[in-house]
């Protein structure tokens, strides 16, 4: 039995993002697009009403969507905002922000936010990749190189072109993109101990580089665990204890997006979303329903329902819900 | 037996070019299913690969999107963006991929649009953004593409040039482009001239004219040296049919 009061870590999710996420951070999270988001995390921030978040992750996805429609972002750095095909030409409330003229964008590429975030992990204030350099991306910002300085979570430069020294009469050009090195990074994972060592399972996209690149890190997560059973295979092990901030446990802490293993996405939900995210006033009767008249992770998953988490429970084979009917039909 | 759609036509046009041991990076939906079916036809070694880090993937079911736990299951690794990025970035690997990619716009030499439609800052429809398209584009050595094929799709020029494709002037000079090999639409596939890198209509789908394609293309499209697609075989049907989209949630 774990005794939760030798380790100051474990709080609820209140207290978590009470003490660790401000108004006006630079915020990133974990996952991608249907998989592992922070939800039970980021319901917490849109409870709060949480305001001016800058908002900085590869490809997202559930949480990034419902945060942009609960007007808790103001600034956002992305590769690609949406739930693939749950969400077909974009997140509802990504695309409206931004048709809108509501929120200032930068676009990068996946591989660009990763590496910014690869830099940020590891001390570097940049890191180069090779790219075309007459895309969208390198060529139009969102944010001017004057506005930048009202700014001062962005970096000065959107990107640059360094030249390779080693490469034949150092004239080879390389995109090089800028570190980000967020306030909070939320992750949810399927285990933490109460020291706060992380283990994920399954694909860990770039959680581990986004942990570790920002100040503070609240991890929510499917099973809380004693230390010394996360020690017995260290090897399985992601994210050192002494960068994480906060354990929250969690279960079904990213629904409707899926965890492997454990859970699979909820396809009704996730269309249900879609369906009411079409517009502000439906948009509105969703957060209350889901976000503002619940008490806290326990009470979402009271309305969402046993039956519906039941169904979409993973088989211990596959780690997903065999034959889930995912078509709406 | 029911005749081929133009969406099963599409994914087994893609699926033959699809050779053995090619290393496939696949993004959502209809990509997927091309690469699936090549490696259960004539590409039994290749490999299926995702950006969000799921190498070998089995896909016994079909995923709804990259980062789907499907792409999960029963894969060689499992490992994450900075390192499948890698992957592709390094030639020794990168040379035997062929990326399959999607968009909203296209022009003639095969840049791609997936970030939005009208001014940058204030667009009129804004698309999810690049994702890892434009990464793969450049790392690749070779993507097919698939499009539907619409006027307002096939443009002279593009709203926002999210991934590059051939890149006829500087020829010769060490710069990074796409080498767009196909383009795969629901009224027949298309090929880049070797000389001046522009696109042509190579095949046809069955009950569609070459006048009917040039009208729905907004720049000017050589038709001449076009055929007629080749009939897919039953046995493809069937397999797309009864076991790699039974659901029909892609085709």
């Amino acid at each position: 039995m774990v005794n939760l009061n030798k380790h100051a870590k474990v709080m609820s999710a209140r207290e978590a993002v009470e003490k660790f996420v401000h108004d006006g951070d630079l915020i990133t999270f974990g996952g991608f697009t249907i998989t592992r988001n922070p939800m039970g995390l980021c319901h917490e921030i849109i409870r709060q009403r949480k305001k001016d978040l800058h908002v900085a992750v590869h490809s997202q996805g559930q949480a990034f969507d419902l945060l942009i429609g609960a007007d808790c972002v103001n600034l956002i750095e992305v590769a690609y905002g949406g739930t693939a095909r749950f969400s077909p030409g974009g997140g509802p409330c990504f695309r409206r922000a931004i048709e809108g003229g509501r929120i200032r964008f930068e676009d990068y590429t996946n591989f660009q936010m990763s590496l910014r975030f690869l830099a940020g992990a590891m001390g570097l204030p940049f890191l180069p990749l090779y790219s075309s350099l007459k895309t969208g991306v390198v060529r139009k910002w969102g944010v001017s190189f004057s506005e930048r300085k009202n700014h001062p979570k962005l970096p000065s430069k959107k990107l640059g072109v360094v030249r390779n020294p080693f490469s034949e009469g150092g004239r080879e050009e390389l995109l090089v993109v800028p570190a980000l090195t967020p306030d909070v990074a939320l992750i949810h994972a399927h285990q933490a101990d109460t020291e706060g060592t992380v283990r994920i399972k399954g694909l860990t996209f770039t959680d581990v580089e986004q942990a570790k690149a920002s100040r503070h890190v609240i991890v929510s997560c499917e099973e809380l665990i004693d230390p010394e059973e996360l020690r017995r295979d260290p090897s399985q092990n992601k994210i050192p204890f002494f960068m994480v901030d906060a354990v929250v446990h969690m279960p079904f802490g990213a629904h409707p997006t899926a965890c492997f293993g454990y859970y699979d996405y909820d396809p009704r939900h996730l269309k249900l979303y879609a369906e009411m995210a079409r517009s502000e006033e439906k948009l509105n009767g969703y957060l209350e329903t889901y976000v503002y008249s619940t008490e806290d992770h326990s009470d979402y998953l009271s309305r969402i329902g046993w039956e519906d988490l039941e169904r979409i429970k993973a088989d211990p084979e596959t780690g997903y819900a065999v034959g889930l009917e995912r078509s709406g039909r | 037996m029911r005749e081929a759609s133009p969406r099963e036509l599409m994914v087994l046009a893609a699926a033959r070019r699809i050779h053995d041991g090619d290393i496939v990076f696949c993004g959502t939906g209809i990509s997927m299913i091309a690469a699936m079916a090549a490696k259960r036809i004539q590409a039994p070694n290749s490999v299926i690969f995702f950006e969000t880090g799921g190498i070998d993937s089995q896909l016994l079911e079909l995923p709804l999107s990259v980062g789907d736990p499907r792409v999960m299951t029963q894969a060689s690794i499992h490992t994450g963006l900075v390192d499948s990025f890698g992957i592709l970035q390094n030639p020794n690997t990168g040379s035997r991929v062929v990326a399959i990619l999607g968009a909203g716009q296209i022009d003639a030499y095969g840049n791609l649009n997936s970030t939005c439609i009208g001014p940058y800052h204030r667009p009129r429809v804004r698309f999810p953004g690049s994702g890892g398209a434009t990464d793969a584009a450049v790392f690749a050595a070779r993507t097919l593409i698939f499009m539907k094929l619409e006027r307002r799709k096939f443009v002279e020029k593009l709203d926002y040039l999210s991934t590059p494709g051939w890149e006829p002037k500087k020829r010769g000079k060490e710069v990074r482009h796409g080498r767009p090999e196909a383009v795969i639409t629901n009224k027949g596939t298309f090929m880049f001239d070797k000389r001046t890198s522009r696109m042509y209509l190579a095949t046809i789908f069955p009950g569609i004219s070459a006048d009917e394609i040039r009208n729905d293309v907004g720049f000017e499209l050589d038709t001449a040296q076009a055929r007629m697609e080749e009939e897919p075989p039953q046995k493809s049907l069937d397999l797309l049919r009864k076991h790699i989209d039974p659901q029909h949630l892609i085709i």
